[in-house]
């Protein structure tokens, strides 16, 4: 086993060049829970969070972009300046783990895991996310619901490495709600974001741990554009009722350890509603 | 960029330089603290970062010492519940701890107090909603919490006063 600690981009580019099959560990949150229980062995491992350049963030006012390096932390994004511009990333941010858990946790090493409970992950998909990869080639951007091809699979090749994460800072209400077995320290067994931009009229809803990916809903983002009023904040009852339906019709959970496919069906779309009634508080 | 042999690497523990011989590179923080360095203060009990009895600053930051690849914290400054104070001399925090009587069993005590020097760093006057959602990552099974949340208190109005 080798473990090399580059400490500038260039460095962590060339030792994933020369170590193409590496394990890259960014918070080690992940990581480093399979390596304690022997779920996973690592013949060679880059650690990227001594990499200057991934750490950094920029808000850019004229492109209304936010660009975070993958090793920002979410224990930074679940605070100001960053959560102001991106409140729903900040309350997912604010439901992973633990105080502990968020120092060190990322947000490059949750989009790498790509788990289909990462909770920053509905986030991202509902804003329409880009993912930057860099490698030894270059560099090139993928919307983060390309990225994501099954659970824990990705687009990311060989040799490549998240450098960061962008999303727009969008004008409008946006959230994200997630149940577990309890409210402290749980993985998600059902979540939603929601994102209504009001610039635009548009509404998105991304669902977590109800399938293989992060998964869209275009139905219930249809219905709930074509009657919401984005001014008054305002969306009949009905209509949220039948997001609610169309949501759990777009939901494709499973049976398994934590929880059945019928509760997640049921969850998911009830957390869809509760978020649409806070972007939209009024009937 | 440093590569870490398989025989050596050094940490900086509490101010010291230590060296790890003979380990495994895929070790975690933990373990070698506890069984490579001899300091068995931090615990280990979830090794999956839910019980924070194994918190310790790595560069400032806490963090649950079971989810840090020791190899990969070469050059990171580690303080762990053994470098908060001179031997024999307790912090503020673990006095505190003792009055309120905030340690039962204490196996999650070295935790909460590094938890606690980390908060109180940040945030000198805490409220009790701030308290309880910063100690959330460490679980006691023993007190209930009350004794645990006067405890920092008791150490907020303490320093508040020493100003």
């Amino acid at each position: 086993m080798s473990v090399l600690v580059p400490t500038s981009l260039v460095d962590a580019l060339q030792a994933l060049a020369e170590h193409p099959d590496a394990t890259v560990l960014a918070g080690g949150t992940d990581l480093m829970v399979e390596l304690n229980g022997g779920h996973r062995r690592a013949s060679s491992v880059v650690v990227v969070n001594r990499v200057p350049e991934l750490c950094t963030w920029r808000h850019d006012p004229v492109s209304r972009t936010l660009r975070l390096g993958a090793g920002v932390t979410y224990a930074q994004i679940e605070r100001d300046p960053i959560a102001s511009l991106v409140p729903g990333l900040a309350e997912a941010a604010r439901t992973v783990g633990s105080p502990q858990i968020r120092h060190a946790a990322t947000i490059g090493g949750n989009v790498g895991t790509c788990s289909p409970a990462g909770d920053g992950l509905p986030v991202l998909s509902a804003l329409n996310a880009e993912v930057e990869l860099v490698s030894a080639e270059g560099v090139r951007s993928v919307p983060f619901s390309s990225f994501m091809v099954g659970p824990k699979r990705t687009l990311r090749g060989p040799g490549e490495l998240i450098s960061a994460i962008t999303v727009p800072v969008v004008d409008g209400w946006q959230g994200y709600a997630k149940v577990g077995v309890r409210n402290a320290m749980v993985i998600a067994t059902a979540s939603a974001a929601v994102v209504a931009d009001s610039r635009r009229g548009t509404v998105a809803i991304a669902l977590g741990s109800v399938g293989p990916t992060i998964l869209r809903c275009p139905e219930a983002e249809a219905h709930a554009m074509e009657h919401a009023d984005f001014g008054e904040r305002r969306l009949a009852p009905e209509v949220v009722s039948h997001c609610c339906e169309l949501v759990r019709l777009a939901s494709r959970p499973i049976d398994d350890h934590r929880s059945t496919a019928a509760y997640r069906r049921h969850a998911v779309g009830v957390l869809a509603g509760r978020l649409l009634r806070r972007a939209f508080p009024n009937e | 960029m440093s590569e870490p042999s398989n025989l050596v690497y050094t940490l900086h523990v509490n101010g010291h330089a230590s060296d790890v011989r003979d380990a495994w590179l895929g070790e975690s923080l933990l373990y070698v603290l506890r069984e490579r360095l001899g300091l068995m203060g931090s615990k280990g009990a979830c090794e999956q970062g839910e019980c924070g009895s194994c918190s310790v600053l790595v560069d400032g930051e806490l963090v649950c010492s079971c989810l840090v690849l020791a190899a990969g914290a070469v050059g990171q400054q580690i303080i762990t519940i053994e470098g908060v104070a001179p031997a024999g001399a307790p912090s503020d925090v673990q006095q505190a701890f003792v009055d309120a009587g905030a340690v039962q069993c204490g196996f999650c005590t070295p935790g909460l107090i590094m938890a606690t020097h980390s908060l109180l760093e940040r945030s000198p006057e805490p409220t009790e909603y701030e308290i309880r959602e910063e100690l959330s990552g460490n679980i006691c099974r023993c007190t209930g919490y009350g004794r645990i949340i006067e405890a920092v208190q008791r150490v907020a109005v303490a320093r508040r006063g020493a100003q």
